[in-house]
């Protein structure tokens, strides 16, 4: 119906590789790249700060899981903790160097995250599956550790927390701390996630990503073609921490504006790794579903009952969303175990068949 | 089949979040950011109980406060800062007089932005306490003691009773505390304590998920045999701490929990063997007070509370009621300075900074002997007011001892200092530019 891609010939290579080849895709991502932009200016703060913003990160977030866990096949529970260490690191780089702006130090901050991903990833080259999920998960615990326990990490402040200092930037706009504007927070963590997603996109297709899927269907099969595992494997904790990193560190700067240890606790970690599941392993756009559905439906339920009428008391609604959440990820595991993203791509299958859909 | 499913699932997720909107009317918003699940949801839902209930009963007696009803919101934070937050971002856009945070934690994260958002933040012996320094904290609010009132009324009770502050030189007093912002929010003004004094401090921590298994922490104290114990304790920490402290057979009478670690439920953890385990407190404890008279004809008898009988009035829902009479009588003094019925958060601010709760005041809501008078002023947003000592006797908390003093002398230069230094370190800490009300 929509998707009527006849006529559309591709006559050279780069026409051919290109991200979205079918017209229609390219016409859904500027349709969807105006509407991000329109948001700010007709939405309520409450939409933005709440809904918006923590959506995008956890969404990058999730694009990190996914590279390990989707593209590499590596089981990992420390998702929480490597955020964790992109906050830290973010946090002390701003207290030691205040002039610089935050956009390029949430950046950096990333690489700290790196590089703590590349060391608990060592493990991998011996062990698999839940093996190496127990690692990651003694990972998440020292790390969580370290964070209540090193107090050089939050500058000694009495309470444990990290608070978001005031900083400013890109011609004295304020960029963080209680005062910044919700839309200028929403346009940075747009341009950040759109830009490294796009660089991730670039990644998974190349010679790098393919290493990965090798790896992960196949890990003898790889290495006897010529895939160094030692490379492979470390560049996927690498650039997965990188990008949990960056969206830590955009997630107290950005979002919530100061944190205890316990914001990077085991709880995230396993929030973000129902995202992938539910939004599909191996997907990028997935990786957005995911996160929109597990974000954004308890503040919709919880929003969205009361409004229509259904007076019912708040904790009532906080179970009656996490049941839902629950019997939603069970309903999706049965149905479609590939994730909305499998969903989303059968759906597109259809269309572009229509009107004799077989899929 | 199914890309219609996604369609409609798509259309009514969107028409939710469109009929979300907010409704504006004659009325005073009060949020409560209450948590009746979750780890700390022990002491969350008789507090959470309290405070609604009391409001209600304003409500249904006399038709809310000078006339104008409340509405009273609940939001569920499940002690989560993160929940926290998104409760304050929604309440923020909908005319939230005060926000109540009930969370060390919470409190935290929110102080900088109400500070931007002009909403008053409310934290009833919580929270940051260089909070009480109202000209650097213009919109925190912690009455009627800091967390360091608290600390330094359990040392100077034991000083009492030890005969005399010098003859703690030498002792071990040992802190067990709950390892987040709030339990370490005492720490500055122990140590402090503790090298003016010449007792030695020893630290236990309990970090939240371990809270109930203490079963290190308590060898430890087993074996440093502490002269006294104080505990920072909150949700479910708090009754696994008085388990293990009969299981070791540490002497409960000298055995002291902060107010928060004052619940019935905490102490009945231990039976009959925790008899002598005793807390601060700042309000009556029982049901023999007029104001619990009206809360049960108005609000419990009508079926409009949530509260189970058998805890109706405990320690934990009566500091509810207690908060919630602060929030109240706020309201009413902000009506009377600006007058008019319908405040605003601004108004809210000047009513709580001039806040002077008298005798005949609480006489008038029938809470004589509830609580004592209290008065705050633009300088002073806690007042550091009188606490008593309460000892559980194996059923119920009884009064033991008279109201006494904190000690100020030493808790107000630290928190001039705290307050100076939260500034310097959260800089630029915006200058106090609000006017200080008078009458």
């Amino acid at each position: 119906m929509l998707y009527r891609e006849s006529g559309q010939y591709k006559t050279s290579y780069i026409a051919d590789q290109a991200i979205f080849p079918i017209r229609e895709d390219r016409v859904g991502m500027v349709l969807i790249g105006l509407v991000a932009l329109v948001i700010p200016f007709v939405a309520s703060d409450f939409f933005l700060n709440a809904i918006m913003t923590p959506f995008l990160i956890l969404a990058l977030a999730a694009i990190g899981l996914n590279i390990l866990t989707g593209y590499a096949g590596q089981l990992s529970l420390g998702t929480g903790a490597f955020m964790g260490v992109g906050a830290y690191s973010c946090y002390k780089l701003t207290t030691i160097f205040p002039e610089t702006n935050i956009v390029i130090l949430v950046l950096l901050s990333g690489l700290f995250s790196a590089g703590i991903g590349v060391i608990f990833g060592l493990p991998s080259l011996r062990i698999k599956g839940l093996y190496l999920a127990v690692t990651t998960l003694a990972a998440q615990f020292f790390l969580e550790w370290c964070f209540i326990r090193i107090p050089w990490l939050y500058n000694y402040n009495a309470s444990g927390a990290i608070e978001v200092p005031e900083r400013r930037g890109f011609g004295d706009i304020v960029l963080t701390g209680p005062a910044a504007g919700a839309m200028t927070q929403y346009f940075i963590v747009l341009g950040i996630v759109v830009v490294v997603t796009l660089a991730v996109k670039n990644i998974v297709r190349g010679r790098i990503g393919r290493q990965w899927m090798m790896i992960r269907d196949m890990d003898i099969a790889a290495e006897l073609m010529g895939v160094r595992p030692l490379t492979a494997k470390l560049s996927a904790f690498a650039v997965s921490s990188y990008l949990c990193g960056v969206a830590g560190a955009m997630f107290i700067f950005f979002y919530l504006g100061a944190a205890e240890p316990s914001a990077f606790s085991i709880t995230l970690s396993f929030q973000i790794l129902f995202m992938v599941i539910l939004g599909g392993l191996g997907s990028l756009v997935g990786s957005f579903f995911g996160a929109a559905f597990i974000w954004g439906l308890p503040i919709v339920l919880r929003a969205g009952l009361p409004a229509i009428g259904i007076g019912i008391g708040a904790e009532t609604v906080f179970h009656i969303a996490t049941m839902i959440v629950g019997a939603l990820i069970i309903f999706f595991l049965i149905v479609e175990p590939h994730g909305l993203a499998r969903l989303w791509s059968l759906g597109k299958e259809k269309m572009r068949v229509w009107p004799f859909p077989y899929a | 089949m199914r890309l219609t499913c996604l369609i409609a699932g798509t259309v009514m997720a969107g028409t939710l979040v469109g009929g979300a909107l907010p409704a504006f009317a004659e009325e005073l918003h009060v949020p409560l950011f209450s948590y009746r699940t979750g780890p700390y949801a022990g002491s969350g839902i008789p507090i959470a109980n309290g405070m609604h209930d009391y409001l209600t009963m304003l409500n249904e007696r006399d038709g809310g406060i000078n006339g104008v009803k409340l509405r009273i919101t609940e939001c569920e934070t499940g002690y989560d800062t993160q929940k926290g937050v998104e409760c304050y971002e929604q309440v923020k856009g909908d005319g939230a007089l005060v926000i109540s945070p009930y969370s060390t934690g919470i409190t935290l994260q929110v102080i900088p932005k109400a500070s931007v958002d002009k909403i008053p933040v409310l934290s009833m012996a919580y929270g940051l306490s260089a909070a009480a320094e109202g000209n650097t904290f213009p919109w925190v609010f912690n009455p009627p003691d800091t967390y360091w009132d608290g600390a330094s009324a359990i040392v100077t009770d034991i000083a009492r009773r030890e005969g005399g502050a010098e003859n703690l030189k030498g002792k071990k007093i040992g802190y067990i505390f709950l390892d987040a912002g709030y339990g370490r929010e005492a720490i500055p003004l122990l140590e402090q304590m503790s090298s003016d004094m010449g007792f030695e401090l020893m630290q236990y921590a309990v970090p939240g998920k371990e809270m109930q298994n203490q079963s290190s922490q308590w060898l430890n104290i087993r074996r440093d045999k502490p002269d006294y114990m104080i505990m920072w304790g909150w949700g479910a920490m708090s009754p696994t701490a008085v388990k293990e402290a009969t299981k070791i057979r540490y002497p409960m009478d000298k055995f002291y929990g902060v107010w928060w670690s004052g619940g019935n439920d905490d102490a009945a953890a231990g039976g009959e063997a925790a008899k002598g385990y005793r807390t601060l407190n700042f309000h009556g404890v029982g049901a023999d007070y007029p104001f619990v008279a009206d809360i049960q004809k108005y609000v419990v008898d009508a079926g409009k509370s949530q509260v189970d009988p058998a805890k109706f009035a405990d320690n934990l829902y009566n500091r509810g009621v207690y908060n919630s009479m602060l929030i109240a009588e706020g309201i009413r003094r902000a009506q009377e300075l600006s007058g008019k019925t319908v405040i605003d958060a601004t108004d809210m601010r000047a009513g709580l900074e001039n806040l002077d709760i008298t005798e005949e005041r609480l006489k008038e809501m029938g809470m004589e002997g509830f609580a004592l008078p209290m008065k705050l002023s633009c300088t002073d947003h806690s007042g550091h007011h009188k606490v008593y000592v309460v000892e559980w006797d194996g059923k119920d908390w009884q009064k033991s001892g008279d109201w006494f003093s904190p000690d100020v002398d030493m808790v107000k230069p630290l928190l001039e200092k705290a307050a100076a230094d939260y500034a310097e370190s959260n800089a630029p800490w915006p200058e106090r530019t609000e006017p200080c009300a008078t009458n």
